[in-house]
């Protein structure tokens, strides 16, 4: 028989148990599959009532999100043979409230998302015929790093900070804020900054700096959050040395 | 979470786990982060003893030769040496920091990380070098 691993899934099932239980399946050990094809094939031909989110299995999407072996990780770029020989234990995201087996509740992080407004604010908003806004690679760049957030969470699974204060607007959320304020076509900072600027927010963060080094796309959230700070800060002195000026 | 999540207002219930007391001691980085927050009662220490040392050099020299006898009290020893460490501890990673605070940009790139923390070392070289050439030519 070809071999195979354990995978130890964290099942709850609240019209049944008061708290989630381990429980255990046998898959194939193929050494190209992820956490998610495991996932997927306990699905389809073992147990049918797990409960998991998924979509792209590409790394694009952002919705595989689980505590692999206690690290927050994309289950689709996982691999089964880097925990080889296993058993490999898989749970739902950190700090979020669990709905069901592995799908996490995420409508407080879809609030935070949209209170930073992550899209491009203009004051003049001019109507779409009257032509793009054209932008240098080299303004591209000052914020194509953040822009590579898909919106995963896995820094909030990682984030003590948010784990024990849910008010603090979070890791993914500011580092969007900043890609917009770092836009050249962007006029919203001052909004951001209203909000940003709370206790809950920037600073909120101690910059324990978990999640950039969890961050599957590599958006350093953290560096984004402390540049933001720095902005902050001279921000206020400027507004304290020449309350004249407007920026 | 808000008032405002209606639609999962009724939900029959949601497990949701607590944050352990312990839980910086689960991983060696959460653990690094809470020694850094540590090392500032340390920095915060020498911060007392330098007052305290201004405080003996007002009152006189026997008031200092009494402070410069205290100072060599093992126990003291010992804490400033923990405190030593913390400190430098504190700092080695405060300047580690830098790079991911500033954004450093020269001709469109962005510079690397190891350039913006090196002027920082640079500078606390300059400095300690200063002391101890200060030190050296008293003693």
């Amino acid at each position: 028989m070809a071999e195979t691993i354990t995978i130890e899934v964290a099942r709850y099932r609240p019209e049944q148990e008061g708290e989630p239980t381990l429980q255990s399946y046998e898959v194939p050990f193929n050494k190209d599959w992820v956490v998610l094809d495991a996932l997927n094939y306990i699905k389809d031909h073992v147990d049918g009532s797990l409960s998991f989110r998924w979509s792209c299995r590409m790394g694009v999407c952002g919705s595989c999100g689980m505590t692999v072996d206690g690290e927050p990780k994309l289950t689709c770029a996982t691999f089964l043979s880097h925990y080889h020989p296993g058993p490999i234990r898989v749970e739902p995201l950190r700090n979020f409230p669990v709905v069901r087996d592995l799908v996490i509740e995420m409508t407080d992080f879809m609030e935070k998302l949209q209170s930073v407004k992550p899209w491009i604010v203009r004051e003049d908003d001019p109507a779409p015929a009257e032509g793009e806004f054209l932008q240098t690679p080299e303004q591209l760049d000052q914020y194509k790093q953040f822009s590579m957030c898909i919106n995963c969470m896995i820094c909030y699974a990682a984030c003590p900070v948010y784990g024990l204060d849910p008010q603090f607007v979070g890791p993914a959320a500011i580092a969007l804020a900043q890609r917009y304020n770092l836009d050249s076509r962007d006029q919203g900072e001052q909004e951001r900054m209203d909000v940003l600027s709370q206790h809950e927010g920037i600073w909120g963060c101690t910059f324990v700096g978990e999640c950039t080094e969890v961050c599957p796309k590599n958006v350093d959230p953290a560096g984004a959050i402390q540049q933001y700070k720095l902005a902050a800060t001279q921000d206020w002195f400027k507004s304290f040395l020449m309350p004249w000026s407007k920026r | 979470m808000k008032p405002s999540t209606a639609y999962s207002q009724y939900h029959p219930k949601w497990y949701r786990t607590r944050v352990s007391t312990l839980w910086w001691s689960r991983k060696w980085s959460y653990l690094k982060f809470m020694l850094r927050e540590l090392s500032s009662v340390f920095v915060a220490s020498y911060i007392v003893i330098l007052l305290l040392q201004l405080h003996a050099l007002g009152g006189g020299p026997e008031a200092y030769l009494e402070f410069q006898q205290w100072l060599k009290d093992p126990l003291l020893v010992i804490l400033n040496g923990i405190g030593f460490l913390f400190v430098l501890f504190h700092a080695v990673t405060w300047f580690n920091l830098t790079p991911k605070a500033m954004a450093v940009r020269l001709r469109g790139k962005r510079l690397p990380d190891v350039l913006v923390a090196a002027p920082n070392y640079a500078a606390w070289l300059a400095v300690s070098a200063l002391i101890v050439f200060l030190l050296m030519r008293q003693g």
